[in-house]
């Protein structure tokens, strides 16, 4: 009884009152701070798509981009950001796994390996266009002109990190006991990471892969003085080369309404790429988990 | 592909039937796994030391390239406000200026906003709908800021400058300070749209960072609050956010990284003037706007080796940034593990 008294007492008290209220306020901020954030991913979603839509048909395949005034399409710019992207994630690819292999296997615990692993963290947020601005200087500007060569140099140094930190994110979750398995009987240390870690691994250094691509494949500012564009369609590495998303940003600030029509049909296109991609990797990891 | 292993094999059972015949391939089977061992060693370790290289040549490219433009102006670089193409004279406070309050304005918002949807989704949303809501705020995060860029410049700075501005700028005309920050015609372009797009595109990552960081505190810590009775709001306040701040404040400062650095989203609506305004609704720069409007353009040594020198600051201040925020995170780690 006397319990029960001050107890009901306590829950009166303006005290408590208080902390429910202060709880209650919380709790639904909190709510409302989720539904603004995801009202901003269905707001330029449902916009991209209701503008990006009605632009697209066979003739962006298959087509050039138009001077100003014409009708056309983004052929040449879908080829010559798939030919950068391929080529970069060719090059970055390997040495991104090499290094992440590194740091997962050999040298897991020494000085170099936490150097490293601090700088690829910084490579891996560095500003796009430091990038664009880096290739600039140690391959447009010695060559005396832009290049496809320097668009897909500049789109694999942004490849590198992300796929190093993948592999060695990866490798480290092989348990060591498949290791030691190997070890014992007599299995050289890089038959051991080649056949069986690698193998083990497999799914995650994939899906590192594929978020690398969907990086890449939007990023504008390191291609914007190293590929620069090309408004015809051209498969020379050696000269300036066109891709999506500088096409979009040239044609989304000049003032003619097909220009602009192309960029938002452009930008559905890189978003529905990148968004199919990162969920295609986010299955396959998630398909290993389970 | 299994020829090793049958090496292996092979090697372990003539040892056994034939030691003296054996011995001489087994020698040299041995040699030939070791030189691959090493060999692939060796790969590695390039390739962990081309890491590095990438890093080291970044920062010596950038001040190769800005090095004229440093010579010339000298410190007075950074504290010069005139930018004229047509009589060389450059200085970098008007986009340093610019890249500061933007990257502020999208902190001040993203920051209260991401650690209550992180609360929210930690410790308030029902267990069937926590997976997929984290999903689309990491999506969030993938899409490619030219995406935030496109739909800012043809639907968000419209809309900022039809109702958001007029409504500011009426709101706060009699307000002292306010007055000057919100004044000015509604352009819809300008340092406050820029800042308001960049908190939409770090959100997302401090979002993520946060939850992942909440996930890790142990359970029975929470557990012994809520015993001794504590509301959920308390347990995260007195709690969860103390065992967590460093870690929290990492992932603030990746999220600031990233808003400094921010390209393509900004170029579209900031308004490219190299000029210091009072107001947020001015039009103004920042340092990769600046880059990425006029490098293309640049005619003339200077005028390049400027922009790259804006390059190499920018630089700095993300690489200052970042390594903050991967040494508290890495101290979280630390703590964790103890």
């Amino acid at each position: 009884m006397a319990i029960t008294a001050s107890k009901t007492a306590a829950m009166d008290s303006p005290l408590y009152a208080g902390r429910r209220r202060r709880n209650a306020v919380a709790k639904g901020l909190a709510f409302a701070a989720t539904i603004f954030g995801l009202g901003w991913l269905v707001l330029i979603l449902g916009v991209l798509l209701y503008k990006g839509i009605g632009g697209l048909s066979l003739s962006v395949f298959m087509e050039n981009t138009p001077p100003p005034g014409a009708a056309g399409g983004l052929l040449n710019a879908i080829v010559g950001s798939l030919i950068m992207t391929i080529l970069a994630v060719l090059i970055g690819t390997p040495i991104g796994i090499l290094a992440g292999t590194y740091l997962a296997e050999y040298g897991r615990h020494d000085k170099l390996s936490s150097v490293v692993r601090f700088i690829n963290d910084i490579l891996l947020s560095a500003p796009s266009i430091v990038i664009g601005l880096f290739v600039y200087e140690i391959l447009v500007a010695p060559m005396g002109h832009f290049s496809g060569w320097a668009g897909a140099v500049a789109l694999a140094v942004i490849v590198i990190p992300v796929v190093v930190r993948t592999t060695e994110d990866m490798l480290s979750l092989v348990p060591d006991t498949l290791r030691e398995a190997a070890a014992s009987i007599g299995l050289p240390r890089a038959h051991m990471i080649v056949r069986i870690a690698y193998r083990a691994a497999q799914a995650g250094i994939v899906t590192g892969i594929l978020l690398a691509v969907a990086r890449i494949s939007g990023e504008t500012a390191p291609l914007l003085f190293t590929a620069l564009n090309n408004q015809f369609f051209s498969l020379n590495m050696g000269a300036p080369m066109p891709s999506l998303p500088v096409v979009i940003f040239q044609f989304a600030l000049s003032p003619y309404a097909e220009w602009q029509k192309l960029a938002w049909t452009g930008a559905l296109l890189i978003t529905v790429t990148v968004l199919g991609l990162s969920i295609l990797a986010r299955s396959l990891t998630s398909a290993r988990k389970s | 592909m299994a020829s090793g292993e049958r090496d292996v094999s092979e090697v372990a059972l003539k040892g056994a039937s034939a030691p003296a015949a054996a011995s001489a391939s087994r020698a040299a089977v041995l040699r030939r796994l070791r030189l691959t061992d090493s060999i692939f060693h060796g790969l590695t370790r390039g390739a962990s030391l081309a890491v590095l290289a990438l890093l080291s040549g970044v920062i010596i490219a950038l001040i190769y390239g800005a090095a004229p433009a440093l010579g010339t102006f000298g410190f007075g670089f950074l504290f010069d406000e005139s930018w004229n193409p047509v009589t060389e004279r450059f200085g970098a406070l008007a986009p340093i200026f610019g890249t500061l309050v933007t990257s502020f304005i999208a902190m001040l918002i993203a920051v209260p906003v991401g650690l209550m949807v992180a609360f929210f989704l930690t410790e308030l949303c029902p267990m069937m709908l926590r997976r997929p809501i984290g999903i689309a705020i990491e999506l969030l995060a993938g899409i490619p800021s030219i995406i935030y860029g496109i739909w800012g410049l043809f639907v968000f700075a419209p809309f900022m400058q039809q109702y958001v501005q007029p409504l500011f700028i009426d709101t706060f005309a009699n307000v002292p300070v306010l007055s000057t920050l919100f004044a000015g015609p509604p352009y819809g372009i300008g340092m406050f749209t820029a800042g308001l797009i960049l908190a939409i595109m770090v959100l997302p990552f401090v979002t993520s960072i946060s939850r992942d960081v909440f996930d890790a505190v142990p359970p029975v810590l929470k557990e012994a609050a809520y015993g001794v009775g504590c509301t959920t709001w308390e347990v995260f306040r007195y709690v969860v956010l103390p065992f967590t701040r460093v870690g929290v404040i990492g992932g603030f400062m990746l999220g600031l990284g990233r808003a400094l650095g921010e390209t393509m989203a900004v170029t579209f609506v900031i308004g490219n003037a190299h000029h210091i305004s009072a107001s947020l609704f001015a039009p103004g720069t920042t340092i990769s706007a600046s880059i990425a409007n006029e490098f293309t353009e640049a005619v003339g040594d200077l005028y390049t080796s400027a922009l790259v020198a804006l390059g190499l600051i920018l630089f700095f201040i993300t690489f200052c940034v970042l390594a903050i925020a991967r040494y508290m995170l890495m101290r979280l780690q630390q703590q964790g593990g103890k």
